[in-house]
């Protein structure tokens, strides 16, 4: 997989991932387009596309789009299925998620990503593994700091 | 995630106000930025918190550019979370800094060396994050030794191979092969599936770069996949997704597989079939749940079984199962897999095996084509479509395709056109059928036609007579449209210059008609158009000259002798004067009609490999290569030449707009060097070796019938047959043109050293070759010593008033003169071990340019000439012959040896004789055909 995208249906980008090296404008230039085209196609077209040289495979989750570039030689389906099993680790992380808890614990977003999916490869497919590496990590949070709520405010 | 709820009340998700999100965010960059700068230093806590608001601030889609080295300090805290976001912090924002780099470096280092597994799962996570080429230089060695170090933990195994992954994706010179590659092979067979997962990726990406080293992964990837396969949806536990065993690995291992020939140890070849038809098999049972995960998962590993078992291409039980269960698909109600169906199909048309089983399905793909609502599955349809064209269907597909073309999206228009253009000029049996579809075309989607289309049907309209009447007919039809594409003008102005004589006598169509016919579009033409037009009416000026003084009139008026447009009055003024001043003879050599132009490859095939890139079209053209007699074959297109000049002249450019000297520079596609593609090669008198004949003499080595040449004008066969030291070959000239070939010379030329080592005798044939006639002509052989060199066959003969020449090398080749000789094994190696001096042994070690296949192997040694000699070599995958050359002046036994090595895709031949020279050229012979 060379990236993955998550946007709204606004076209605002939720989280980017590159598992290729790409200067800042080439990776603003593809959100661009990959965002205007995917938001272009309707509900019940194929989840896959070429663009470029590479394919796209997406799947829109509530008001969320979740984007793959794959390679010419990836399997479509079972990217699809990277899709959901990450949605699936986030649910069950979250709580049954929404566009919300990925704006606001993008770094827990991130951490979730980072167990399943390596190098742009699937990295731990099993769901109770990646979420203990979480909970693990959690744990090691709690115990390590105290912060009241109010310290955190802005301004 | 306590660290930015503060931001929900300053940010609205949707972006409602971006005006007043964007000064909020400057007033809260001022803050950090001081907060970072003041005198206070910061604790590990504040500094997280800024760091994390820096990353949110940039996933809003705001640029930052400092806090790089706060986050840096933070990955030598102590404290988890504040390592934590400095690595997020790092690997989002990655900066090529290279002071920074080697900060970070040297924390990753700490954290690696420090054996905490967290830790070393962050420190890991990040390298494989950024890759950057100064990580792979500080830890490409270090990452291999933690990835098989027997105290690492699972997860960290699995964060290192995928990291070592990324690394050597970057820089591949920078992970060095060693030791460890053997173990990283074995954790295919480790006990956590996740490990497996992960080392599969990197051992595939590693294989496929350097296959020698890691082909025990094949035996191993084929064990794992027979236990994961067949489980039962409980046997993995956590790694089995909606009921489906593992699909992950699955697919990854089914894809390490494709970087390998099929195995070649019989127990585990066995084993993989069963695998892949369990697959197969699997698809066929009734779903165990209705959620579309479980049916995704089911068929991605059977898509990637498929696309294994088209990689191997040599199991036809497997293709047709293969092609039937795609085809089940093409009409599944799912689009995606009616989308991955046509896109896998498009890779089984190629497939000897497959490709009849892949043409059963053509209405299927038709009716995708008139019914899909998404534009990317027609695309996929229409891909398909041109893969299983062959000569049975191409109407159908053809007509199917232009059918599609009136309504299809304008983002594939084009290529379609070019799909449609070849197909019909590849599978054209009849002429006029081309010349309909082309012009079809240009009516359906002009625009999109572009100059390499139009420019290709006027090289074989012009190449062959029997359409040219048929052409003018048909153009000047479509020319009586009230609007036509100019694109049609153009076509219509080039071949009614050049052979509106041929429908002139019907009154419909005088003279007259077709010069006002043309004319009439004349205005509404740019200035490239325009021209073409005046040239094609002082071709008029010489077919008619009952319409001259109408011509010389046009060519007189004001708008044409003082036009703006200098190439268009140069043209006006100069026809006119030659118009007045030539002799009718001088007008019919100047103005004669264009001989055909030399055969090469289509400029419209070149044009699509361009636009699909070369993979896609080539693959159909080698494995449909055999199937076609198509009237390209030639070479790659020479580059323009400078031929073209403006003057009119009796060279080949008269209707050539060719690069001027008087054209200001324009765009070169549509005024410059317009018809110098058509141009470009003139045919040449020198008798240089016919281009693919060296290919066809190859063929010859090991049989003695076929086809050696063939060109638009011309197809040579031979037959041979050889017995001792004498032969005998026929040899067929067949005239592929309904007009005579005059001054039909044959000739045989030996150089002086091959005369007096091989003696050839022939009657010279009739000089005239009556349109679609054949003459043979007959050669006695006689081979006098061993030689080397082959004799070349040169013919030259007289075309439409052209003179053409072509040479082809004759197959006569040492290895005829064989006599095979049976012998035991005993007596095979006895014979052997005699010929063992250095210079009687000659060995050649090449890779397989043909599917290794042990039947065919055999057929092309007892083809050469040699006897095959079975039980003799201990390695029964081995070949060996033995047989004796005869030449008039001596006998050479001669004993062959060929090692294939399908792993590898190599052959190793080994050839001993008793003459250094013979086992030279008797090597080199057969080496060529594997």
């Amino acid at each position: 997989m060379q990236f993955m995208l998550l946007f709204s249906r606004q076209g605002k980008l939720r989280l980017q991932k590159w598992y290729v090296p790409l200067s800042d404008k080439e990776k603003k230039k593809i959100t661009r387009e990959l965002v205007q085209t995917v938001l272009a196609r309707k509900p019940k077209m194929c989840s896959f596309l070429e663009w470029r040289d590479l394919k796209i495979v997406y799947k829109r989750y509530a008001s969320l789009y979740f984007c793959c570039a794959i390679e010419d030689q990836d399997n479509e389906l079972i990217t699809l299925e990277i899709i959901h099993r990450y949605v699936e680790l986030l649910d069950k992380y979250f709580g049954s998620v929404c566009e919300l808890d990925i704006i606001f614990n993008f770094e827990k977003a991130y951490f979730i990503l980072d167990e399943f999916l390596l190098g742009g490869e699937v990295q731990e497919t099993s769901k109770k593994n990646v979420l203990k590496a979480i909970e693990q990590a959690d744990l090691l949070q709690e115990k390590t700091e105290y912060v009241s709520q109010q310290e955190v405010l802005w301004v | 995630m306590v660290q930015v709820r503060g931001c929900q009340c300053a940010f609205s998700p949707s972006g409602k106000s971006r005006e007043a999100e964007t000064k909020r965010i400057n007033k809260e960059l001022a803050n950090i930025r001081s907060k970072f700068k003041g005198d206070k230093a910061l604790d590990g806590y504040s500094k997280k918190k800024y760091v994390c608001k820096l990353l949110f601030i940039f996933l809003l889609g705001h640029d930052i550019d400092f806090g790089h080295m706060e986050a840096v300090n933070l990955l030598s805290s102590n404290r988890y979370t504040e390592k934590q976001i400095g690595y997020l912090f790092i690997s989002v924002l990655v900066n090529s800094n290279s002071e920074l780099i080697r900060l970070i470096n040297t924390a990753i280092k700490n954290d690696l060396a420090g054996r905490n597994p967290t830790f070393m799962g962050l420190a890991l996570h990040c390298i494989a994050n950024v890759g950057s080429r100064e990580m792979a230089e500080a830890f490409a060695g270090e990452i291999p030794r933690i990835l098989v170090a027997g105290d690492t933990m699972d997860s960290v195994k699995q964060s290192a191979a995928l990291c070592l992954l990324r690394l050597y994706r970057a820089s591949p010179d920078l992970v060095p092969m060693g030791d460890w590659t053997s173990r990283v092979v074995h954790l295919i067979n480790d006990q956590h599936l996740g490990v497996v997962t992960a080392a599969t990726s990197l051992i595939t990406t590693l294989a496929q770069k350097n296959p020698d080293e890691f082909k025990t992964a094949v035996s191993l990837a084929v064990s794992r996949l027979s236990r994961v396969v067949p489980s039962a949806s409980t046997d993995l536990q956590d790694y089995t997704y909606y009921f489906v065993p593992a699909p992950w690995l699955s697919v990854k291992l089914l894809r390490l597989l494709q970087c390998y020939p099929p195995p070649e140890d019989p127990a585990v070849r066995g084993r993989l079939s069963e695998c892949l038809e369990t697959i197969l098999n699997k698809a066929q049972e009734p779903p165990k749940s209705k959620k579309v995960q479980h049916s995704n998962a089911k068929n991605a590993v059977l898509f990637e079984g498929i696309s294994l078992i088209i990689h191997h291409d040599s199991e036809p039980n497997l293709l047709v199962r293969a092609c039937n269960q795609l085809g089940q698909f093409l009409q599944h109600r799912e689009t995606n897999l009616r989308y991955l169906a046509l896109e896998s199909m498009c890779t089984l048309a190629s497939s000897e095996f497959s490709h009849e089983a892949v043409k059963t399905h053509i209405d299927t793909v038709i009716n995708a084509l008139k019914t899909e609502r998404d534009v990317s599955v027609r695309q996929r349809a229409v891909d398909l479509l041109y893969a299983m064209c062959d000569r049975s269907n191409a109407p159908q597909i053809v007509a199917e395709m232009l059918r599609y073309l009136e309504t299809a999206d304008y983002s594939i228009r084009e290529e379609i056109v070019l799909k449609v253009a070849i197909l019909a000029e590849k599978y054209a049996v009849d002429y006029a059928w081309y010349v309909d579809t082309i012009l079809n075309l240009i009516r359906v989607a002009g625009d999109y036609v572009s100059e390499e289309v139009w420019y290709r049907v006027i090289q074989i309209v012009t190449n062959r007579e029997d359409v040219q009447g048929y052409a003018a007919k048909t153009v000047f039809e479509a020319l009586q449209a009230p609007a036509c594409h100019e694109n049609l003008v153009k076509v219509g102005g080039y071949i009614l210059g050049e052979f509106g004589n041929l429908i002139a006598g019907d009154p419909r169509s005088s003279p007259l008609i077709q010069f006002h016919l043309l004319h009439s579009k004349f205005h509404l033409c740019s200035v490239p158009t325009r021209a073409l037009l005046l040239s094609a009416y002082i071709k008029f000026v010489n077919l008619f000259p009952e319409v001259k003084g109408t011509i010389q009139d046009v060519l007189r008026s004001d708008s044409q002798l003082r036009n703006a447009d200098v190439e268009l009055q140069q043209r006006a003024v100069e026809y006119l004067r030659l118009s007045s001043v030539a002799s009718t003879d001088i007008l019919a050599t100047v103005l004669e009609e264009m001989p055909p132009f030399p055969e090469r490859e289509s400029s419209i095939l070149a044009k699509l490999k361009k636009k699909k890139g070369p993979g896609v079209v080539t693959d159909l053209e080698d494995t449909k290569r055999e199937r076609s007699a198509d009237v390209n074959g030639g070479p790659e297109p020479a580059p323009a030449s400078s031929s073209a000049k403006s003057t009119p002249s009796p060279s080949a450019d008269l209707l050539g707009l060719g690069a001027t000297p008087h054209v200001p520079a324009g765009p070169p596609a549509s005024s410059g060097g317009l018809l110098v593609d058509v141009f470009s090669d003139a045919p040449s008198a020198m008798a240089t070796l016919a281009p693919g004949s060296e290919d066809n003499f190859a063929r010859f080595v090991c049989k003695n019938n076929g086809v050696l040449f063939e060109n638009q004008l011309l197809q040579i066969g031979l037959k041979s047959e050889f017995r001792q030291n004498l032969g005998r070959m026929f040899i067929f000239y067949g005239n592929k043109t309904s007009t005579q070939l005059l001054s039909f010379t044959p000739t045989l030329i030996c150089s002086d050293e091959l005369q007096t080592h091989l003696s050839l005798q022939t009657k010279p044939v009739d000089p005239t070759v009556h349109g679609g006639a054949q003459v043979q002509q007959v050669v006695n052989i006689e081979c006098l010593a061993h030689f080397s060199e082959a004799p070349v066959l040169s013919i030259q003969f007289r075309y439409g008033g052209t003179f053409q020449n072509v040479s082809v090398k004759l197959p006569i080749t040492l290895n005829k003169f064989f006599q095979p000789t049976e012998m035991a094994s005993q007596d095979f190696f006895q014979r052997w071990k005699q010929l063992s001096n250095p210079q009687q042994e000659v060995q050649s070690i090449f890779r397989a340019k043909h599917l290794m296949d042990t039947e065919v192997t055999k057929a092309k040694i007892i083809g050469f000439g040699a006897a095959l000699l079975e039980d003799v070599d201990p390695n029964p995958a081995n070949f060996v012959g033995a047989g004796i050359i005869h030449a008039k002046a001596s006998q050479i036994g001669c004993l062959l040896r060929l090692e294939p090595n399908p792993q590898a895709q190599m052959y190793r031949l080994t050839l001993r004789t008793s003459k250094e020279a013979v086992s030279q050229r008797l090597c080199a012979l057969l080496a060529e055909q594997f």
